[in-house]
């Protein structure tokens, strides 16, 4: 192939930075970040493994983050339903969050990671999911119930357009794409 | 269209979760996903490049992925131009999605596929060269760690530590390209050059005695460093200080280079050079700030869909994090109630609170003047006693002449502490406190380089008992004041950097030290320290604006600067990284962006004052410098625009005559209206259209409803 195990081939590579909006050293740099996650036999063809979700949460990038384990769960593709993530699914993931990526893919993705349970729409259940992540778990960094009733009250009546209760997609793209810290705070840096 | 007879087919069926909900409640609120499904959201969304698709339905929809397949295809034929990398789907399907466009591609004509293929390829090409270029960005790898694990508000002090660095480079490379190096030159003799000076006219011979105390014989160290640290000396005649340029002109071999004019113009340049940058700069942020003033109603939207900071790795970071979100949204509740409260002031609270706050105003100006006085006091008397020599106590005579660096930085540290103080018992909303506090010791710091600058103008033009008759300054005292007041710059200058190494060296690390090591609780309350943005961004601010009053008279002074935030810079880093936590109320980096530009400017225009008055009203001195053959510096301009021709020169003289003047103004004055009228229109039209937005929401949930109801 490439002569040093570390490389991707050329037309993969160059297919990826079309797909992506990866650079041509970023994808290099999440090859090796990804290939550190495999066993050592399977090094060799890092690009067909997967890494099991726990060895993902490992990653210095994700560790801290709250939203882990959703972000896990959106950008993996296993047939299994096991959240583990091939080198694809960490491109995809990485590219999402990369400085070029367009702002309605970003608004898609952080929708699908804060919708909890899945159903394609933001209810209460999720909103107050969204926040106990924000705050912390722990019991002292909790907002009280009167507190996260009123600031769920708030956001609903700022983003729910139609109100209908829940937030749905578009509604969210709407009011996501007038926020201005969301492009700088939705990315991770390798 | 057929967005709602697509709703009965396959197509539909993507949002499974959408008609689950629907088909549980019949009569239910949410016929939302009909939404989606309008013409006008359809097209909207097309618009700005957003699918709805999903890989296969999370919530057991099986077979649904040939559903999405077909329903990709389907969009192909909508959005055959958006690259498959904006697709928010995965990897296998963006290739399958590119595949279809390329077999797209081969219908087209030869000349299609030639211009598609052309243009991907130098797409790529640039992109190429972007990844290199990258590379030449200064600090690119130490600000992107900075913000991974601190988050993008502490990236954004870096970044403007980075803009201040690049800019001083810049405004050295003028200054020394158009005035330093020609001195060199001609000094040296390079390139056949050769110097004039032009003999002084009509000028008292008293005024041109200039004798800098250099220093002769036997020479202390300790000597050498005092003159480091306060430009005198052997410092005091060479190209860091004004008073060396003492040249008329320069010639290389047949060209004549007009110094003064060139010093003059360069100083312009500079300042030009910093304000269109700044204003540049901060643009971007004025129009963010705009819009984000236009909606306050998303300020918890704001908070929770991008409150986190993605970047953030660091464990401890993300704990601090999550601690700042939780203090700053029970913050926003509280201010929300505090509101209500205020408005349900009775008169007497009110009048109770106003007095109040007229007398806490009445202390912080009282502080203020207290500050002002003292600083005026040291600075006469550092300036009378450190000239004598007789009194050679060369320890001393530093104290002396370091006296009023020392008394601005205590001014600088102390008030802030006292009005940080006094703005609890005001009871302000808590957001507009810090703004307040900010805005005092924005003001602090830059009025006490204003008074230094005021106490010097009063002693170089103190003219009692006819003391400067000839001249037109107090020449005895200071036969050279450019200098002096270079001196004066260059010593805030050193004595800032000091100050903050000092710090960081002597107060952060030992604290840190002690609060590992040491588990007392009075320790440990008072031990770790934030990392203040706003504290620190002051900090180079004030540095940065006594660099652009002093480059005037020290043309060397950016190169000091450079260097010292090269350095600040590591340090800022280090102490970052090792000792300090981040603060708890976090800086948004889209708000605090544009707040340091500003802070900035102001600190430029402040620095315009006493340049601009020391060019045109006050005399240049006789014994030193370009400017001694013309009564101010200013009078070179009209002196070379009386060289040009006469067409030349009758229209340079009629654009800076009244009959000029008096029209532009006016007609800025008209186009400046004619803006802000427009700009009151454009917000009327935007509130008209919101609430229009609002009506149409409602009116297109009424017909929905219908919808269902008919379809049944």
């Amino acid at each position: 192939m490439g002569g040093s195990a570390s490389l991707i081939p050329r037309d993969l590579l160059s297919e990826y930075q079309e797909l992506t909006f990866l650079s041509k050293q970023e994808i290099l740099l999440a090859y090796k970040r990804f290939s550190e996650l495999l066993p050592k036999e399977e090094k060799e063809n890092a690009c067909s493994a997967r890494v099991p979700k726990s060895q993902i949460l490992m990653l210095p990038e994700l560790r801290a983050n709250p939203f882990q384990q959703r972000i896990c769960h959106v950008f993996s593709t296993s047939e299994a339903e096991d959240d583990s993530m091939s080198f694809e699914d960490f491109l995809d993931m990485l590219s999402v969050f990369s400085d070029s990526a367009t702002s309605d893919v970003k608004s898609y993705y952080a929708f699908r990671i804060f919708d909890f349970d899945n159903d394609g729409i933001l209810d209460r259940k999720d909103l107050e999911q969204l926040v106990n992540c924000l705050t912390g778990q722990g019991e002292g960094s909790r907002l009280s119930s009167a507190e996260m009733e009123q600031l769920i009250q708030n956001i609903l009546e700022e983003s729910d357009i139609d109100k209908d209760g829940t937030i749905n997609l578009a509604e969210f793209q709407h009011v996501v794409s007038r926020s201005p810290d969301f492009a700088s705070s939705f990315k991770i840096v390798l | 269209m057929s967005g709602l007879g697509a709703a009965a087919g396959p197509g539909w069926q993507r949002d499974s979760g959408g008609l689950s909900l629907l088909a549980e409640e019949p009569h239910g609120a949410a016929p939302v996903d009909f939404l989606q499904e309008l013409p006008s959201c359809q097209s909207a969304r097309r618009r700005r490049g957003g699918t709805q698709e999903r890989r296969a339905a999370p919530l057991g929809t099986n077979g649904s992925r040939g559903d999405a397949a077909r329903a990709l295809l389907q969009e192909n034929g909508e959005s055959a131009e958006r690259p498959a990398r904006e697709r928010p789907v995965c990897m296998a399907d963006k290739r399958r999605a590119r595949d279809s466009q390329q077999a797209e591609t081969e219908r087209l004509s030869r000349w299609e596929k030639w211009k598609r293929t052309s243009s991907k390829s130098l797409k790529k090409a640039l992109s190429e060269v972007k990844g290199l270029s990258s590379y030449l960005v200064l600090w690119r790898r130490d600000i992107r760690s900075i913000e991974g694990k601190f988050g993008t508000g502490i990236q954004s002090y870096f970044s403007f530590l980075r803009f201040l660095v690049l800019l001083n480079f810049i405004i050295f490379i003028l200054m020394f390209s158009f005035v330093v190096l020609p001195t060199i030159i001609s000094t040296f003799g390079l390139f056949n050059s050769t110097v004039a000076y032009i003999p002084p006219k009509n000028i008292d011979v008293i005024c041109t005695i200039y004798k800098p105390s250099g220093n002769k014989g036997l020479v202390y160290f300790y000597t050498y460093l005092k003159d480091l640290l306060s430009g005198t000396g052997f410092l005091e005649v060479t190209s860091l200080f004004y008073g060396y340029y003492s040249i008329d002109a320069v010639r290389i071999s047949i060209m004549r280079y007009n110094l003064p004019l060139a010093y003059l113009l360069a100083t312009f340049a500079y300042l030009a050079l910093s304000f269109l940058w700044i204003i540049k700069r901060s643009v971007e942020g004025f129009k963010h700030n705009l819009v984000h003033d236009a909606d306050p109603f998303q300020s918890y939207c704001n908070k929770v869909f991008a409150g986190w900071d993605f970047c953030i790795t660091d464990p401890n970071a993300a704990r601090l994090k999550h601690r700042s979100l939780q203090y700053e949204l029970q913050m926003d509740l509280q201010e929300e109630k505090l509101k209500q409260k205020i408005a349900e002031r009775r008169t007497k609270e009110k009048l109770r609170i106003y007095s109040l706050r007229i007398f806490i105003n009445i202390i912080v100006i009282a502080i203020l003047s207290g500050c002002f006085y003292s600083i005026y006091r040291v600075t006469v008397f550092s300036q009378e006693n450190s000239n004598d020599i007789g009194n050679a106590n060369s320890q001393v005579n530093l104290l002396v002449q370091y006296l009023p660096s020392m008394v601005i930085t205590l001014a600088n540290f102390i008030a802030p502490l006292i009005f940080a103080f006094l703005i609890k018992f005001e009871e302000y909303t808590p957001a507009f406190e810090i703004k307040l506090t900010l805005l005092r010791c924005v003001f602090v710091r830059l009025a006490n380089i204003g008074v230094l600058l005021f106490s010097l103008w009063s002693q170089i033009s103190d003219c009692g008992s006819d003391k400067c008759k000839p001249c037109g300054y107090n020449y005895k005292l200071y036969p050279c004041w450019e200098s002096d007041v270079g001196q004066e710059m260059y010593k805030l200058m050193i004595f800032d950097f000091i100050v903050i190494l000092a710090v960081a060296l002597f107060v952060d690390f030992p604290r840190k030290l002690l609060v590992t090591h040491c588990s007392w609780k009075l320790v440990q309350w008072f031990g770790d320290k934030e990392f203040a943005i706003s504290d620190s961004v002051l900090e180079i601010i004030y540095g940065q604006t006594i660099c652009f009053i002093g480059t005037f008279f020290s043309p060397l002074l950016p190169a000091i600067a450079t260097i010292k935030y090269f350095i600040i810079f590591y340090v800022k880093k280090i102490v970052l990284i090792h000792t300090r936590k981040p603060a708890a109320r976090p800086v948004r980096a889209s708000s605090s962006n544009f707040f340091f530009l500003v802070v900035l400017l102001i600190g430029l225009l402040l620095a315009f004052v006493p340049v601009g008055f020391s060019i045109a009203r006050i005399p240049s001195s006789k014994a030193c410098g370009p400017f001694r053959n013309f009564n101010t510096s200013w009078e070179v301009i009209p002196d070379t625009i009386l060289q040009f021709p006469t067409g030349l020169q009758q229209f340079l003289f009629g654009i800076s005559s009244e009959a000029f003047a008096v029209p532009f103004f006016v007609i800025l004055c008209i186009i400046m209206f004619y803006v802000i009228a427009l700009a009151r229109a454009h917000k009327r039209v935007v509130e008209q259209l919101r609430e229009q937005l609002v009506l149409e929401s409602r009116d297109k949930m009424f017909l929905i409803r219908k919808i269902t109801e008919a379809q049944k």
